[in-house]
C-alpha cells in the first residue's frame, strides 16, 4: 500500500467524519451552531485540499489554494461572529454584576 | 520509511481526535458545549493531519534536486498550521462571544445557578429567564 492510497482512505475517512458537523449545520437550533458547523467543515476542507495535492502530485500548488482557503474561512468567521453580536442583548458584556443587564435581558 | 510511519501515526491520530470533535458537536447539549468541542478537537486534529503530511514531505530530504521544492512545501504547511494554531482560537473566542449576546444561554444543572446572570438578589429572574429560554435545547 502506498502512500497515495493512504491518502486517498485518509481523505474519504475525513469526508465521513464530516458529516456530524454537516448534521449539525441543517439541524442546529440557532444560528450560531450553523456557523460553527460550517467553521468546521471549512477548516477540514482546507486539510482536504492539502489530500488532493498529495493524491495528484502536486502538492505545491494546492497548498496555496489551502493557505488561501484558511484565510477565507476565518475572515468569514470573524465576519459573521461581527455581525450577528449585535442582534439579542445589546450591550450586556459577559459576567455582568449591573442591576439593568438582567432587566434588559427580560 | 520510518518517516512515512510516523506520519501516518500522525494523521491517525488527527482522525481519532477530529472523530471526537464529531461526537462532541453531534451530542452536546447547548450551544457554548458544542463550541468547546468544536474549537480543540478541530484545531487539534486539523494541525496532526497537516503536520503528518508535512513530515512526508521531508521524507527524501538526502537527495539534493527535489529537497528545496520539498522544504519549500513542508515551510507552507508549517505556515498554515501556525496560521490555524492562531485564527482557529480567535474564531471560536470572537463566535462564542457573538453567541453569547446573540441570546444562547447555557444549560445549567437545576441545583447550580446561573452566576452570569446578574447580582446575587436578582438571581431568581435570571434563573426564570434561564429556564424558559433553554427548554427547546433539553431532551
Amino acid at each position: 500500500m502506498t502512500f497515495e492510497h493512504f491518502s486517498i482512505g485518509v481523505g474519504v475517512a475525513l469526508l465521513l467524519l464530516m458529516i456530524p458537523a454537516m448534521c449539525r449545520i441543517v439541524m442546529g437550533p440557532t444560528t450560531m451552531d450553523r456557523i460553527v458547523g460550517a467553521n468546521m467543515v471549512g477548516t477540514k476542507t482546507t486539510v482536504l485540499l492539502v489530500i488532493i495535492g498529495v493524491i495528484f502530485g502536486k502538492v505545491d500548488m494546492f497548498i496555496d489554494f489551502a493557505l488561501t482557503y484558511a484565510l477565507l474561512n476565518f475572515t468569514g468567521a470573524i465576519a459573521a461572529a461581527r455581525y450577528l453580536r449585535h442582534k439579542g442583548r445589546r450591550g450586556i458584556v459577559l459576567a455582568s454584576t449591573s442591576e439593568e443587564s438582567v432587566c434588559e435581558r427580560a | 520509511m520510518v518517516i512515512s510511519f510516523l506520519s501516518a501515526l500522525l494523521i491517525l491520530a488527527g482522525l481519532v481526535f477530529f472523530l471526537g470533535a464529531g461526537v462532541g458537536i453531534l451530542r452536546f447539549p447547548d450551544f457554548f458545549s458544542r463550541m468547546h468541542a468544536a474549537g480543540k478537537g478541530d484545531t487539534l486534529s486539523t494541525l496532526l493531519i497537516i503536520a503528518g503530511f508535512a513530515l512526508y514531505q521531508m521524507r527524501d530530504l538526502g537527495d539534493s534536486e527535489a529537497s528545496v521544492s520539498a522544504v519549500l512545501v513542508a515551510l507552507k504547511m508549517l505556515v498554515i498550521i501556525a496560521f490555524l494554531y492562531i485564527a482557529s482560537a480567535t474564531s471560536t473566542s470572537a463566535l462564542a462571544e457573538a453567541g453569547w449576546e446573540d441570546g444562547n444561554d447555557p444549560v445549567i444543572a437545576p441545583k447550580h445557578e446561573n452566576r452570569l446572570a446578574g447580582p446575587p438578589e436578582s438571581r431568581t429572574a435570571a434563573a426564570d429567564l434561564n429556564r424558559n429560554s433553554t427548554h427547546d435545547s433539553q431532551p
